[in-house]
């Protein structure tokens, strides 16, 4: 195969790259703010006194912290429809990009659950006793003084593994839905031109993950290995 | 995690398994145990047909230049929607497309996501054990693509060299068990779907392409140089393509079957043939010119829903 | 859910007729232990030279290196496979094409993931070496100088042993985050675990059976790279000194 670049087909394919990298984009902030309120249910579940309860969760991050994303996606991709039937009793049509939302909140929700945990268990005792002590319930204790300081100390943990995120986005490709790189793809195939697209999605993904974990460095003010 | 961490994971996981194997208590709906809730009756009620369709099966079922679904058996599905929204009495039915690759398909129809899938699905009697299939709509055989001059002429060829097929399809199984059984040392590439099969041929990682006919004549027009390719072999399976619904839904079946065995006796599927096969078609406005297979004349004269294997 | 189950589909014949479906779970098992276990000698070879090169006061083999970092960790690794599965061969001589394209697929593929998921991770081994070293106090180093050991002696006998017993934690998921990698590879068609287990759901039709199994399996190839890790950590530890673990 002889390379022989030709980026012409580039201008007239920018719209529908466009709508790939919205949907990219969506299913980051999904995964995000999902996988976030999952993760501090999770965690919570596991903080809490109730055998059940707690291996439940337990099983719950173990199971989806040892499985690819890919199997994950998969997975949900077959359950998801199932699952909706039978909790609404109607048969509900979902397509592909609503099981991969739910896919990634659930694969991440475990990765953060043992983040938010470690961030809660961060938190000095003292303050719980404190809070009781002024008359606090526990849910109010939680809500207002522990969750808050235990986010607050995570947060570059979170915003570096929301880069890792959003490249993971990619993986929708094994369900032929059309993120970025999806997109780019389909171009590639249809106008024969898929070395260009490749390169150029690469670029893009390149340039856009790096200023951002620029931006999160300086905001952190250090540097924390992904 | 320690050992009582996974002991404890262990039981927690017991849960949910515990949960879906457990019967399920009470329905729904009260037709569940004797029949089924009907294809039907859910479009009936919301007022939603949900069709499968292909990304990249020219000229069957694809995505054209401006990402609007097109080709001949899609054309085919929005017939039957449109019969279902004559017997439902409905006066307008909402189309609703999702596209599929060939592994997501039948998944996708068992699980209620798609209502039916006119695409290049096979109809044979393994498949016919998950899914119900219309009136056949297609005849085609198992056949390879490759370059001009590449030196491959037929099956044999192919010995020890590399074979790309789309996962998931009766090509795939049919290549395997013929590779295993006469030893025929090829080593099998399953791509994604058809398109990513024809990169894999096109950058050189295999050899030729193994597909149903019309789907190979399909990638050549997509391909850059179509002139480059062709299609060579014998035949080595025939197969029948047909809409893929859920088993069991005799209903439905019937409006679906209605629906193209008119089409056939009308002519108009005759007209249909001829507008995908034998005229311009986007993206690039090739003409495949497939001459019409005396088997799907038949087909068309006389209409069936039978495998042929 | 009308779905019945059958566990003895895993004993069937397959559709070759050849073999059975429980020997084609077991080679995407091998090949996924396999292509991990390759990519993580790669990486952390790799690695551990690059986290060195980023400490050492000579400024071009940290940029370069660092320039290395920043490149495979801002591209998806999905971007970078087929990088190197379609697009890399093509800047090769004809030639050279023609023996990757004849050569046995699996084969192709397997270099092809391994060097990949290889180069992929070794640009983060690169940077949890390189911050074990930089988490050393800084009068380690000197005290080792002035005690006439040479900077490569420094490195060798004195940082890098306790820079590595520091990292051992953060290595080890990204150790199991390889074997979760290599689920990737089957987007350029290698029948690893994940696609297996789905080749056999579809051709079986028990796509539950297959899914929880390969499920099972990862499961207990994590428990097993922890509990393993676990053990080299404990040995690992030198009374008195905290090694930052858990």
């Amino acid at each position: 195969m002889n390379l022989s670049l030709d980026w012409s087909v580039l201008p007239a394919a920018l719209p529908f790259l466009l709508q790939g990298m919205g949907f990219s984009i969506a299913l980051l902030v999904v995964s995000l703010l999902g996988g976030l309120l999952l993760g501090t249910g999770l965690a919570l579940m596991r903080l809490s006194s109730n055998v059940l309860v707690s291996s439940f969760a337990a099983a719950y991050v173990g199971i989806f912290r040892s499985i690819p994303l890919v199997l994950a996606i998969f997975w949900c991709y077959l359950l998801v429809p199932m699952l909706i039937e039978a909790v609404r009793g109607v048969h509900t049509p979902i397509g592909p990009m609503y099981s991969a939302f739910i896919a990634y909140a659930m694969f991440e929700a475990a990765y953060f659950c043992e983040v938010i945990r470690a961030g809660i268990l961060s938190v000095p005792r003292g303050q719980t006793g404190a809070s009781l002590a002024l008359g606090l319930t526990r849910a109010q204790t939680m809500r207002h003084i522990i969750l808050p300081q235990a986010l607050r100390t995570m947060m570059p943990l979170i915003l570096t593994k929301s880069i890792i995120i959003f490249q993971d986005t990619s993986l929708v490709y094994v369900i032929s839905v059309s993120d970025f790189l999806g997109a780019a793809t389909k171009i590639g195939q249809r106008d024969s031109r898929l070395i260009e697209l490749y390169l150029f999605a690469g670029v893009v993904y390149f340039i856009l993950c790096f200023a951002a974990s620029k931006f999160v460095e300086a905001r952190t003010h250090r540097k924390v290995a992904t | 995690m320690s050992r009582s961490g996974v002991r404890l994971a262990l039981i927690g996981a017991l849960i949910p398994v515990i949960a879906m194997a457990a019967p399920r208590f009470g329905s729904a709906n009260p037709d569940d145990g004797a029949g089924r809730r009907t294809t039907l009756e859910k479009i009936r009620r919301t007022g939603v047909i949900t069709l499968g369709h292909r990304e990249n099966s020219i000229p069957f079922s694809y995505f054209d230049d401006r990402q609007r679904v097109v080709g001949y058996a899609h054309d085919i599905s929005v017939a039957v929607a449109r019969e279902v929204e004559r017997e439902l009495g409905m006066s307008s039915l909402t189309l609703k497309l999702v596209p599929v690759t060939s592994q997501t398909r039948i998944p996708l129809l068992i699980n209620n996501t798609i209502d039916l899938e006119c695409g290049t699905t096979t109809n044979n009697r393994i498949r016919g054990r998950q899914v119900g299939f219309s009136t056949n709509y297609f005849i085609s055989g198992t056949r390879f693509l490759t370059r001009k001059g590449s030196g491959i002429h037929d099956l044999d060829d192919l010995r020890g060299r590399n074979v790309v097929v789309s996962a998931g399809t009766t090509s795939e199984i049919v290549l395997r068990r013929v590779n295993a059984q006469r030893k025929l040392g090829i080593r099998i590439i399953a791509a994604r779907d058809h398109g990513d099969a024809f990169v894999a041929l096109e950058f050189g990682k295999a050899i030729a392409f193994m597909s149903d006919a019309a789907i190979l004549y399909g990638e050549i027009s997509k391909a850059k140089r179509p002139d480059d390719w062709h299609v060579i072999g014998t035949p080595m399976t025939e197969e029948v393509y047909a809409c893929a619904m859920r088993k069991g839904d005799v209903e439905f079946k019937a409006v679906v079957d209605r629906a193209i065995q008119r089409m056939m006796r009308d002519g108009d599927m005759r007209k249909l043939y001829a507008r995908w096969f034998q005229a311009p078609i986007p993206p690039r406005e090739v003409n495949l010119q497939v001459p019409l297979d005396p088997g799907l004349s038949a087909l068309f004269a006389y209409p069936n829903d039978l495998p042929l294997e | 859910m009308n779905y019945h189950w059958d566990w003895s589909v895993f004993s069937q014949l397959t559709i070759t007729t050849v073999d059975r479906y429980w020997q084609w779970m077991l080679s995407g098992l091998a090949l996924t232990v396999l292509i991990a276990l390759l990519a993580w000698m790669f990486a952390l070879a790799l690695g551990v030279l690059l986290g060195i090169a980023r400490t050492v006061p000579f400024r071009p083999a940290r940029v370069v290196v660092g320039a290395y970092v920043e490149v495979f960790r801002n591209i998806p690794l999905l971007v970078q496979l087929f990088f190197w599965y379609y697009i890399a061969p093509v800047f090769l001589s004809l030639p050279w094409q023609a023996v990757i394209n004849t050569a046995q697929p699996v084969l192709v593929q397997t270099v092809t993931a391994v060097l990949c998921l290889g180069l992929f991770t070794a640009a983060r081994v690169c940077e949890q070496v390189r911050a074990g070293i930089e988490a050393q106090p800084k009068d380690q180093f000197s005290a080792a100088l002035a005690l006439g050991l040479k900077r490569r002696q420094a490195y060798r006998y004195v940082i890098l042993p306790m820079a590595f017993r520091v990292i051992l934690p953060p290595l080890t998921s990204e150790f199991l985050n390889v074997f979760k990698n290599t689920a990737v590879v089957l987007t350029i068609g290698l029948l690893e675990l994940t696609a297996q287990s789905r080749q056999v759901g579809e051709f079986t039709g028990h796509i539950f059976e297959a899914f929880i199994v390969a499920t099972l399996l990862y499961f207990l190839i994590a428990q097993t790279v922890s509990r393993l890790m676990g053990r080299l950590e404990r040995r690992l530890t030198i009374p008195g000194e905290s090694g930052g673990g858990r």
